[in-house]
């Protein structure tokens, strides 16, 4: 329990920390470096709840495909720097977010902090979070979604190569 | 496990960090990452309900939303990418309120 309480404290710290430099980051080549950070410390976080699968998946998906395609566009287009630096249309507005931000983390801490969750003893059932135990409930509860996100991955193909094309 | 607390407290400080991007950087790619956080952070309180439960729905769940982030990004660059072409410079999101294409 100590044990479990101070790895939570580590990588929540190295959590926020990064995603602070995300949001930061003048250079958006760093701000990637460190949402890929990010991504690992959650993975961690994914094995630390016993979900296997889906913390392998979050690396090799999310660090490894989507990152990289986020690399790609910012060295293929020059979007390094230079914008924040244009005239502020809105110099008010972000006053305002930092005000209404922190509103709602008030409001999350709140709630999160007034809600109790009793203890459950139940032990982890064997199997839990592996390839076989998510396949199965893919395959059968959830087959329905499961479809829909293929047909949404084909929509989504359409419509980056439509938006690729050179204009006719 | 810690109580779920920890991990919903945690998974709203990113949350509103991501909100924090959003609303206040220009660049729209990182605020494309700042929507990421925010879907990651949604993907911890899932995770932590699974486990709480002792039920596999909730990583389900994050496999779904998985998917639809790589939707959403593939889709999102492909509008930047061509914004780009057309306007050939660094992308203010403040410039772009005419919705002309």
């Amino acid at each position: 329990m100590i044990a479990e309480l101070v790895i939570f404290i580590i990588l929540g710290t190295f959590a926020v920390a990064t995603a602070i430099a995300v949001v930061l980051s003048k250079n958006p080549v760093y701000a990637i470096l460190f949402l890929v950070m990010n991504f690992f410390v959650l993975a961690l976080f994914f094995l630390l709840l016993s979900a296997q699968f889906v913390a392998f998946l979050q690396v090799l998906i999310y660090a490894g495909a989507i990152m990289v395609l986020f690399l790609f566009v910012v060295m293929l287009l020059n979007l390094t720097g230079g914008i924040e630096a244009m005239q502020d249309k809105l110099p008010a507005q972000k006053w305002l977010a930092l005000l209404f931000a922190v509103l709602a983390l008030v409001e999350a801490g709140i709630v999160v902090m007034t809600t109790t969750f009793p203890r459950v003893s139940t032990p982890i059932p064997q199997g839990f979070g592996n390839v076989e135990q998510i396949g199965k409930l893919l395959f059968t509860k959830y087959l329905f979604p499961f479809e829909a996100t293929s047909v949404l991955l084909v929509i989504a193909m359409v419509g980056s190569i439509v938006l690729a094309r050179r204009r006719a | 496990m810690l109580s779920p607390n920890y991990y919903l407290a945690l998974s709203s400080v990113l949350f509103t960090i991501g909100v924090l991007g959003v609303l206040v950087r220009r660049n729209p790619i990182i605020m494309f990452m700042s929507i990421e956080l925010m879907l990651n952070a949604a993907n911890l309180a899932f995770i932590a309900f699974a486990r709480y439960h002792r039920l596999l729905d909730g990583q389900v769940f994050v496999f779904v939303v998985l998917t639809v982030a790589a939707a959403e990004v593939a889709v999102g660059l492909g509008i930047i990418v061509s914004i780009f072409r057309l306007t050939g410079g660094d992308i203010n999101v403040d410039d772009l309120d005419e919705m002309k294409g």
